[in-house]
């Protein structure tokens, strides 16, 4: 057990609450959110594992530099299209707002 | 409501045993010798690549076709994002902050940002830093700049912004055609070329990772107004 | 033994502060909370020997992020709506 197997390890659950996250949160810039920290688990599972033995690897650590900078452009891109949705339909959610949520169903 | 409560009870668990199981799967990994030296192989090949910070020889020469599809997308979220921006100048002087701290600030910090962004980009050849950092940080000066309400005019649809977005790819993909022309594999730079051609190249994807993110940060639709173009909510 | 104690400090940070930017009920305060989850994350990659990506990580996942975010709470009414007189068009 090295810090970097801790971290890999840390990465698999911040997986596992991106997952979740993005599965059951409602609101569209809270799926984003999970959308990210899901991405940052990987990227640290991606950099922790190799560098369990051997020290440091330039070569996950280049992969994840490409990786993060994807990340912000489909952020970026995200937020546009959100942007666009709400405004045309008023909505921050992908589902229907049912009847016993607020009116409107944003929050 | 119930289905709702039971829905959530089988996505928890899904997520949990997915969760386990890659955690399960890292100790067992972690556990392996692994037979492949990648990290010796990565240093023995240190002074061919033409740099040597090994992170940006990755980046620049071993893995370059990483590089390449990736500004690739870049490029694409780009023009995506430009193309749901509802005014047609994506530089709008209405939605300006123009607050007189954020000016006096912005007078100090965009020539020091663009000088930090000059200095990443020279560091990458051999300490950390490099094209993707400085891209960010060319990036960030702009969004400080429009926020402080600087016109920009080169964000306007045209030559100038058609020009920043694609130099990157383009540049990056002539190289890799030419070499491949030239006789030699797709994207392996010539010898005795490979320091200048990285150089330019990762130039050249500065300009365009940070036009890429500033117009995407830009084209956000902000304002509420009536657009004649749509024809309503669908 | 002190190395220890930080790397368990700093992945105890990171979950609970992504736990809280998924679960808080402000929107605002989970965007706020997942910028310092963006600056813990470049603590976490410079403990594991990687300064390019904390370098980047610094200026995009705290930067960028955080003024696109920000900036997309208060237009997609994080806020309450009626601070900003945004009530939507419909």
């Amino acid at each position: 057990m090295t810090a970097s197997l801790l971290y890999a390890l840390a990465g698999a659950v911040l997986f596992g609450m991106g997952l979740y996250g993005l599965l059951r949160l409602p609101h569209l810039l809270r799926k984003l959110l999970a959308f990210n920290i899901m991405g940052s688990g990987v990227f640290l599972v991606m950099v922790g594992l190799p560098q369990h033995r051997g020290g440091a690897d330039p070569i996950p650590q280049a992969l994840v530099l490409t990786g993060i900078v994807v990340a912000i452009a489909a952020t970026a891109l995200a937020v546009v299209l959100m942007r666009r949705y709400y405004h045309l339909s008023g909505m921050t959610t992908l589902e229907e707002p049912s009847p016993e949520q607020r009116p409107g169903g944003r929050r | 409501m119930m289905a709702g409560w039971v829905r959530t009870l089988i996505t928890t668990l899904l997520c949990l045993t997915l969760s386990g199981a890659l955690a399960a799967s890292i100790w067992a990994i972690a556990g392996n010798p692994t037979p492949v030296d990648l990290p010796r192989l990565l240093s023995e090949n240190m002074d061919r690549s033409g740099v040597a910070h090994p992170v940006t020889a990755v980046l620049l020469n071993f893995r370059s076709y990483d590089t390449l599809l990736e500004i690739g997308v870049l490029v694409i979220a780009g023009i995506a994002g430009i193309s749901m921006a509802k005014t047609a100048s994506l530089e709008d002087p209405e939605l300006r902050t123009s607050d007189t701290l954020l000016y006096a600030l912005q007078r100090w910090f965009v020539p020091l940002m663009l000088v930090l962004a000059g200095y990443l980009l020279w560091a990458g050849a051999e300490r950390p830093g490099g094209a993707f950092q400085a891209g960010a940080v060319v990036a960030a000066t702009g969004v400080l700049m429009r926020l402080g309400g600087i016109p920009m005019d080169f964000l306007r649809p045209g030559l100038l912004l058609r020009l920043g977005l694609g130099l990157g790819f383009s540049v990056f993909l002539v190289v890799a055609v030419a070499s491949a022309i030239g006789g030699e594999a797709f994207l392996a730079y010539p010898p005795g070329l490979t320091k200048a051609l990285i150089v330019v190249i990762e130039s050249v994807l500065t300009l365009s990772i940070a036009m890429v993110l500033l117009a995407l940060f830009v084209s956000a639709p902000v304002n509420d107004a009536e657009d004649p173009e749509e024809g309503g909510p669908a | 033994m002190t190395e220890w104690l930080l790397d368990g400090l700093l992945v105890f940070a990171l979950l609970v502060t992504a736990g809280a930017a998924l679960f808080s009920h402000n929107l605002f305060r989970a965007v706020v909370v997942f910028i310092a989850f963006g600056l813990l994350m470049a603590v976490a990659w410079v403990r594991l020997q990687a300064p390019d990506i904390a370098l980047a990580e610094a200026a995009i996942g705290a930067g960028l992020t955080g003024v696109l975010l920000l900036d997309a709470v208060s237009h997609l009414g994080g806020i309450r709506p009626g601070d900003r007189n945004r009530g939507g068009r419909e």
